[in-house]
């Protein structure tokens, strides 16, 4: 079996002439076109702007004019607005929406020269775990067509897995990279908040949303964070800070590095064939030369409901701009404005979202503002403060990216609670603002991939990195392909 | 707590959303289910903790007061649902 290709595979031969980018393009636009109908990883394909981008690519190569990841190609969530694209987020409400402007990752990913293949498939206004609420159908998980595979990005890591893309861009408000990333077995990272341009990212929680590269390695997405971060003035919270080179640790032995395990995370609620496989990966990095050590997050278990305020919360507010009015689905018969205006939503929105919009309206509303939304704050400042405690004892914490391997397809239908619970161990590190990552650790029950989530300390993003990209110099999980 | 019918509605009014009377039940459900997660909140002893309301605790910047953005009516307005003349179509609100 040949090791599946990579950002830096594909990179290296473009760089070495054994490849141009338009012949790396109808590659996979071939293998989109075959797989694509039976996982609906892709939700647009534009076979001609991708040649176009392609072409464009080798034409500054030609003219040695090429950066490091020029022509190399990738897909992009439905969430970032692109010029030539549409950009539908999932949501019936945005069917007929196309952005007249670039987002700044898409602006980045443009000026790198990357080429993009097609838009990735997402839960509707990325507001979910399984790709089920998306408005144009399930995404389906390559290792077991019968599961989901993961959400809100569960386009990009399915596309990944299926060998229909080397890389993408993902999203994660409460884990929607790491988690699809996990049910995939391919890598994610979420960055520091603030690392990656929101401008143009279509909101959900505004506090939380945070862009960044998904792909098969750690190596990979270091070189696309390369490409994804830095500095941009449309967004208010965008960090000013200087430029990083994110794959400047990879190379760095393991030998000392203290890592962190939350009792918390390691509790009842982990199914056992997801424990063995993230306890041998333990194994793995204390192999390396790591040590482990037992540190606590005692607030941990209150990270589901405090982001079950914060998130609708601002999810009502951002979502307000779908009116019917700007752009985006109008209600085709209604009486005066107001009548528009619900309707509109009313037809527009899938049931996912209205849920988390009413609960965000109910949260904010008359009465309930202190109880509920300033006591979700507070304790977001004390999951924030618990990380900080335990950062005091290790450099990095590990542990289960989910606690469960992929759900079956409609498995939550009835009973969503399943599914924002199964975000137990993702949603306190963007409540915290950390950067965290998941990586491939083995497989479960089923043959379904089993991640291993790793969190660090704001702006630790390089020393992640590293570790993850040393566990795996020595395991192949990263490689392994659905059969 | 639970939340009554008619709370409900008052939310979906709010929220601008239609909410025919045969999902009112539906919703009523589910919105419960999540209160029920979320009131867990309330278990914790949040006396002198500041709220967080960001994830860094960032001081708005200034800009230049200069126009950076191109004048590009056309092209935002290609995509609403109904335009005329450069005007955003809506029901009359004004008898």
């Amino acid at each position: 079996m040949n090791a599946p290709e990579t950002v830096k595979s594909l990179a290296a031969k473009l760089a070495a002439g054994e490849a141009s980018a338009v012949e790396l393009a109808q590659d996979y636009l071939a293998k989109i076109r075959a797989a694509n109908p039976a996982i609906n990883a892709y939700v647009e394909t534009n076979e001609d702007a991708t040649l176009a981008e392609a072409r464009a690519a080798d034409a500054l190569r030609a003219e040695g004019r090429a950066g490091p990841l020029t022509g190399v190609p990738l897909a992009h969530k439905d969430i970032f607005c692109q010029t030539g694209w549409h950009a539908r987020c999932g949501s019936k409400m945005l069917e007929s929406f196309a952005a007249p402007y670039d987002a700044g990752l898409i602006e980045r990913s443009r000026a790198a020269g990357l080429v993009t293949l097609g838009r990735t498939n997402m839960d509707e206004f990325a507001m979910g775990s399984t790709n089920e609420s998306s408005f144009y159908g399930a995404v389906r998980n390559p290792w077991n067509t019968g599961h989901v595979p993961g959400g809100s990005s569960g386009g990009s890591a399915a596309a990944i897995a299926a060998g229909l893309a080397p890389a993408a861009s993902g999203t994660d408000t409460g884990g929607s990279i790491r988690q699809p990333a996990a049910f995939c077995g391919i890598s994610g990272i979420k960055p520091t908040y603030g690392i990656v341009s929101r401008w143009g990212m279509i909101a959900y929680a505004s506090s939380l949303d945070q862009g960044g590269p998904m792909a098969r390695t750690a190596e990979d997405c270091a070189l696309l964070l390369n490409t994804f971060a830095g500095f941009d003035e449309r967004d208010s919270t965008s960090l000013q800070r200087p430029a990083e080179d994110y794959t400047r640790a990879l190379a760095q032995p393991l030998a000392g590095l203290r890592i962190g395990l939350p009792k918390e995370f390691f509790g009842d609620g982990m199914a056992d064939d997801v424990r063995a496989a993230v306890d041998a990966a333990l194994a793995t990095f204390r192999s390396l030369g790591a040590v482990t050590v037992d540190v606590s997050l005692p607030r941990a278990g209150m990270s589901v409901p405090a982001y079950y305020v914060i998130a609708p919360a601002e999810a009502s507010s951002n979502l307000s701009r779908y009116d019917g009015v700007r752009y985006g689905y109008r209600a085709p018969e209604y009486g005066n404005l107001d009548d528009m205006y619900v309707k509109t939503r009313a037809q527009g929105f899938g049931a996912e979202v209205k849920r988390r919009i009413l609960i965000g309206a109910y949260v904010l509303s008359h009465g309930y503002y202190d109880a509920y939304y300033l006591q979700a704050q507070k304790v977001r400042r004390l999951i924030a403060q618990d990380y900080e405690a335990a950062f005091a004892q290790c450099d990095l914490i590990m542990g289960p990216t989910t606690p469960n391997t992929a759900y079956r397809i409609g498995q939550n239908d009835e009973d969503p609670m399943a599914m924002y619970l199964g975000d137990i161990y993702t949603t306190s590190v963007n409540l915290a603002g950390l950067p965290g990552m998941s990586i491939p650790a083995g497989f479960g029950a089923g043959g379904l991939p089993v991640g291993l989530q790793i969190v660090g300390r704001w702006f630790d993003e390089a020393r992640m990195l590293g570790a993850a990209h040393q566990f795996q110099q020595t395991t192949d999980w990263h490689l392994r392909i659905p059969g | 707590m639970s939340l009554t019918d008619q709370e409900v509605r008052h939310v979906a009014k709010l929220a601008r959303i239609e909410l025919p009377d045969a999902e009112l039940e539906r919703t009523r459900s589910h919105l419960n289910t999540m209160l029920g997660l979320i009131e867990q909140l309330q278990a914790i002893d949040t006396t002198g903790v500041e709220p967080m309301a960001h994830a860094t605790e960032l001081v708005l910047r200034l800009r230049e007061d200069r126009v950076t953005e191109p004048d590009r009516r056309d092209a935002c307005q290609a995509v609403a649902p109904a335009v005329e003349n450069g005007l955003y179509l809506v029901p009359k609100v004004i008898e």
